[in-house]
C-alpha cells in the first residue's frame, strides 16, 4: 500500500467507526477541497450509501460561487443536505466590523451549535487536518465536546490503538476527524488520483488562485499560476506559504484558531 | 512508501520539543508563517525565540514552558518521510505521551545531560518497552551545559542502559546532542571531536522500516455489517495477511465456516478481487449467519486466535480511580467490546522504580500490573507478542478510557485452576473457589484458585474449605461444558460428556459446587431440556433460582481479603 492508500483505509475505518458507534450523525461540509474529498470517502466507506446528512453553516458571506457549487454537487449526486444559517446574528448585523473574531464566533461558531442542538447530533465529522493550525495539530481523532460545545483541550482522552472515545453524557457530542493524519499536499494528490470534481476556485485565474475556501470578507488569494491539478501539486511541493495565510481572522491575535476552537469552532 | 513514525519522549524540561523544533527549522520544514509567528509571539511577551514553540501550539504550552498534549508534525528528508510525535514528559500528562507513543514504530528517548536520568525517562521507556517499541535511540541532550564533556556523556549513557537492560531493552543507538545549540541534529559538531556516530537526522534515515503487519495469516476483525441492498456486506479493516474471492474462512469465537463471495466497492474503478493487511473493505459470504461487530474472520487453515472469557494481562492504569479488584470496566480489543472483571492482580510495578508488590488489591495511575480479567463473554483475541493488533486493549472506566493493556495469554495452564481431565475430556469447574461477603468492600467475591490443579480419574479431591464442604459421593454436571464427573469416597470415579451421563440418586452440584434440586432421572431429564431453552440472561437467573442451591454445600462467610 502506499500513503495515499493507508490514508483512505483509515479514514474509512474512523467514519465506519463513527457510524457505528455514534447515534445522530452529521458530515460539514464546506464546499472546499477538504471536505469533499471527505465527502469521497464516505462514499466509498458506505459503498454509495452515505447513512448521513451533509450539513453547511452558511454565514452568507460566502463566495457566491461556493453556493452554486454546493447547491448543483448536492442536487448531482442526491445528497441531504442540511443549510442552516445564525439568522439572529444575521439580523443583529454580525460582520467583521464587530471584530473578525466575533464575526467568525457568531456566523460559524453560533451558527454550529445551533444546528447540533436542532437535529440532536451526537456525532460531527469535520474535515480538519493537524497540519492546518497548531490547536488541530493537537487534535484527538474522536473529540469530545461538552453540553455548552467547548472543547477541554488540556484534559484530552488517550486515544491509541484506533480505540476512540465512543462513551460520554448525554447532550456532549464527538467531533470525528477522520482527515486528521492528512496533508494539503495528500489532499490534493487523492483528488488527482481519484479525478475527485473539485471547486474551480482553487485553480489560478489571472495569477491568482484560493488556496483555502472561506467567507468572501476575509479569504485572500493567493500570487499563483497553478491552474492545474498538476501544477498545484508542483507548488505546494516547493512552497514557503502557510496555508491559511489568507485566512484573516487567523492572524488577529496569535491563538485566534485555538479561542474559537475551545468555543466550539470546527 | 509509506511514512515512518516515530515518537519523543522523556522527563518534562529535558528538550524534546526543541529538538524537534530544531529539527524542522534546520530542514526549513516550517512555513514561513508558523516561524513568523512564533516570533511575533516571542516579541509580544518579550521572550527569546524558543524552538519549542514552534510544537507547543496551546496558549498554556507556551507560557508555562511545557507540553500538555502531543503534536504530529510530517517532515521529510530526501530519503523518505516522517511523522513526528511530541509527547508530553511532565507526570501529569502520561495519557497523553501514551496516545503518542502507542502508533510509533521507534522512539526517542530524551535525557537531559545535566540532570541525568529521571523519574519520566524511566516511567516512559518502561512504557516503550510494554507498548511493543522495539526500536528505541537515547538523545543525551543539552551538552552545551556540561562543555561538551565526553566523560559526563559516557556517565548517562551507561545509567539508561543499565535501566533498559532491565527492562531487556538494548537501545539502538546513543547520541550526544545540543537542541539549542543545533550540534548533531543536521550537522556533525566540531565540539564532539570524540563522538563518531551520526547525526540525528542520519540516524532517523538509516531506520529500517520493516513493515510488520505482512504475515500471511489472516485477522479480519468485523467493524459492522451493512444491508444498504439486497446484499449483507461484512466490513473491517484487514490487521493482517490477505483474502481473495473464492477463500475459505472461518468466524471467531464461534468458529463457523464459509467462504467470500464478492468483494464490495462503490465505483467500478474500485473493484478488485484480493485484499491485503491496511485495506478497509467490505466482503460478501455465501452463508448468511448473524454476524456481529467483534467477530474475527481468518482463513479456514490459518492459525486460529484464542477463544476464552478469561485472559491475563499487563495494564499500565491512567485512571483517576484506582483499578481494584473486583471492579468491572468496558474492555475493548480491535472491535469486541465485552465487561471485563479485574478477577485478580497478579502484581503491580512502579513503572519508574520497577518496584514490585505481590498480589496487590489496587492498580494506582501511572503503574502497571498483571492482571487477569474475567470476561462476561467468551471472546476471540490473540496473544500480543504474535498479533499486535488484536492482543491489545483499552479499559473504560465509566464515559473515560482509563487503561490500556497487552494480552499476555488466554487463561494459561497456570491460572486455569481446577481442571477435571480424562484423556482427550477436559473440563473446568470452580467448585473449589472461594466465595465470601468482604465486610471492607462490602461485596461478595469469588476467589479463584492460582494455581492449576488437575484432577484425573482416581485423584483424591478436597471436600472441605474456607466456604465449602462436600459429601464423599456426589455427581457435578457441567451444564456449559455438557460434562459431568463423578465422585465417590472423595475420589474421581468417572469424567465423560454428559450425554452419556446416567442419573443415580446421590446429590449433585453444577461446577460451582452449587447444590442441584433435582432428584429424579425424570426430573433431571426435565432440568435439561429447561437449561438447553434459556434464551437470555433474565431466563438464566429463573432458571438458576428454580434449579440451585447457593448453600447446600457453600457456606457464605464474611472475610475481608482471601487469598488462596
Amino acid at each position: 500500500m502506499n500513503k495515499l492508500d493507508e490514508l483512505e483505509a483509515e479514514s474509512i475505518f474512523i467514519l465506519r467507526e463513527a457510524y457505528c458507534k455514534l447515534g445522530k450523525l452529521g458530515m460539514l461540509w464546506s464546499i472546499g477541497k477538504d471536505s469533499t474529498v471527505l465527502l469521497w470517502l464516505a462514499q466509498k466507506a458506505f459503498f454509495g450509501h452515505v447513512p448521513f446528512p451533509f450539513i453547511h453553516v452558511d454565514t452568507l458571506r460566502k463566495i457566491p460561487a461556493m453556493i452554486e457549487y454546493r447547491d448543483r454537487v448536492a442536487k448531482e449526486l442526491g445528497i441531504k443536505l442540511i443549510v442552516h444559517t445564525n439568522w439572529d446574528a444575521v439580523k443583529m448585523g454580525a460582520s467583521p466590523a464587530l471584530g473578525r473574531l466575533e464575526c467568525c464566533r457568531l456566523l460559524k461558531t453560533e451558527g454550529l451549535k445551533q444546528v447540533v442542538k436542532k437535529y440532536g447530533f451526537d456525532g460531527l465529522i469535520v474535515g480538519v487536518r493537524r497540519d492546518e493550525e497548531g490547536s488541530r495539530s493537537k487534535e484527538r481523532v474522536f473529540s469530545e465536546r461538552n453540553a455548552e460545545d467547548s472543547w477541554d483541550y488540556t484534559n484530552q482522552p488517550p486515544e491509541l490503538w484506533n480505540q476512540f472515545k465512543t462513551d460520554f453524557p448525554k447532550g456532549h457530542h464527538i467531533r470525528v476527524h477522520p482527515l486528521l493524519s492528512w496533508t494539503e499536499l495528500d489532499i490534493w494528490q487523492y483528488i488527482r488520483r481519484e479525478n475527485i470534481p473539485i471547486i474551480d476556485l482553487y485553480f489560478s485565474k489571472n495569477g491568482k488562485r484560493y488556496r483555502s475556501l472561506g467567507c468572501e470578507c476575509c479569504t485572500g488569494k493567493i500570487d499563483s499560476d497553478a491552474d492545474t491539478l498538476d501544477k498545484i501539486i508542483a507548488e505546494l511541493k516547493t512552497t514557503n506559504v502557510g496555508e491559511r495565510a489568507g485566512r484573516a481572522q487567523d492572524n488577529e491575535d496569535s491563538y485566534a484558531l485555538q479561542k474559537l476552537r475551545r468555543e466550539g469552532y470546527m | 512508501m509509506s511514512e515512518l513514525k516515530i515518537v519523543f519522549v522523556g522527563h518534562v524540561d529535558h528538550g524534546k520539543s526543541t529538538i524537534i523544533g530544531r529539527l524542522l527549522h534546520d530542514t526549513k520544514s516550517l512555513p514561513q508563517g508558523v516561524v513568523d509567528k512564533v516570533q511575533r509571539i516571542a516579541d509580544e511577551t518579550g521572550k527569546n525565540f524558543e524552538f519549542a514553540y514552534l510544537l507547543d501550539a496551546f496558549a498554556e504550552e507556551r507560557q508555562q514552558g511545557i507540553t500538555i498534549d502531543m503534536t504530529q508534525i510530517k517532515f521529510s528528508t530526501r530519503a523518505r518521510e516522517y511523522l513526528i510525535i511530541d509527547a508530553p514528559g511532565h507526570k501529569e500528562f502520561l495519557k497523553n505521551m501514551i496516545s503518542g507513543a502507542a502508533n510509533a514504530n521507534a522512539a526517542f528517548l530524551v535525557v537531559d545531560a545535566q540532570a541525568g536520568v529521571q523519574e519520566q525517562s524511566r516511567r516512559h521507556a518502561y512504557l516503550l518497552s510494554l507498548l511493543g517499541i522495539k526500536k528505541i535511540f537515547v538523545l543525551v541532550n543539552k551538552m552545551d551545559l556540561v562543555g561538551y564533556s565526553e566523560q559526563r556523556f559516557r556517565t548517562v549513557a551507561d545509567d539508561i542502559k543499565i535501566f533498559l537492560a532491565s527492562l531487556s531493552v538494548t537501545p539502538e543507538k546513543i547520541i550526544p546532542l545540543s537542541g539549542i545549540a543545533g550540534d548533531n541534529i543536521t550537522r556533525r559538531s566540531e565540539n564532539f571531536s570524540w563522538y563518531t556516530g551520526g547525526t540525528l537526522i542520519e540516524t532517523l534515515d538509516k531506520i529500517s522500516d520493516v513493515d510488520e503487519k505482512i504475515s500471511a495469516t489472516l485477522r479480519l476483525p468485523i467493524q459492522d455489517v451493512y444491508k444498504f441492498d439486497e446484499r449483507r456486506i461484512i466490513a473491517g479493516r484487514i490487521e493482517s495477511g490477505s483474502l481473495k474471492i473464492g477463500d475459505k474462512i472461518k468466524i471467531f469465537p464461534e468458529g463457523r465456516e464459509t467462504f467470500i463471495t464478492e468483494l464490495a466497492y462503490w465505483q467500478e474503478r474500485d473493484k478488485k478481487k484480493s485484499a491485503r493487511a491496511g485495506e478497509s473493505v467490505g466482503i460478501i459470504v455465501a452463508d448468511e449467519f448473524f454476524n456481529k461487530r467483534g467477530e474475527i474472520i481468518t482463513l479456514s487453515d490459518d492459525k486460529p486466535p484464542k477463544i476464552s472469557n478469561r485472559l491475563r494481562a499487563s495494564v499500565f492504569w491512567m485512571g483517576k480511580n484506582f483499578l481494584s479488584v473486583g471492579k468491572s470496566y468496558k474492555l475493548k480489543l480491535a472491535t469486541t467490546e465485552v465487561e471485563a472483571t479485574v478477577e485478580k492482580i497478579i502484581r503491580t510495578v512502579d513503572a519508574a522504580t520497577l518496584v514490585r508488590q505481590e498480589n496487590a488489591r489496587e492498580l494506582k495511575r501511572n503503574d502497571v500490573g498483571e492482571i487477569i480479567f474475567k470476561l462476561k463473554d467468551k471472546i476471540a483475541f490473540d496473544e500480543f507478542g504474535r498479533f499486535q493488533a488484536t492482543g491489545r486493549f483499552v479499559l473504560v472506566d465509566g464515559y473515560d478510557v482509563a487503561g490500556g493493556g497487552i494480552v499476555l495469554s488466554a487463561q494459561t495452564a497456570e491460572f486455569e485452576g481446577t481442571i477435571f481431565r480424562n484423556g482427550e475430556l477436559s473440563f473446568r469447574a470452580e467448585l473449589f473457589d472461594e466465595f465470601y461477603y468482604d465486610v471492607e468492600r462490602r461485596e461478595f467475591t469469588q476467589v479463584a484458585e492460582t494455581e492449576n490443579k488437575l484432577y484425573e480419574v482416581g485423584d483424591k479431591i478436597p471436600t472441605n474449605g474456607f466456604s465449602f464442604n462436600y459429601p464423599a459421593n456426589f455427581d457435578i454436571i457441567l451444564l456449559n461444558a455438557a460434562g459431568f464427573v463423578k465422585i465417590r469416597g472423595a475420589k474421581v470415579d468417572s469424567i465423560g460428556q454428559l450425554e452419556d451421563y446416567v442419573f443415580e440418586k446421590i446429590p449433585l452440584m453444577n461446577g460451582r459446587g452449587f447444590g442441584l434440586k433435582v432428584n429424579s432421572a425424570e426430573s433431571f431429564a426435565e432440568f435439561l431440556r429447561r437449561f438447553k431453552a434459556i434464551e437470555n440472561v433474565r431466563e438464566l437467573a429463573d432458571f438458576s433460582n428454580k434449579y440451585f442451591f447457593l448453600n447446600q454445600f457453600r457456606e457464605l462467610k464474611f472475610y475481608f481479603d482471601y487469598v488462596i
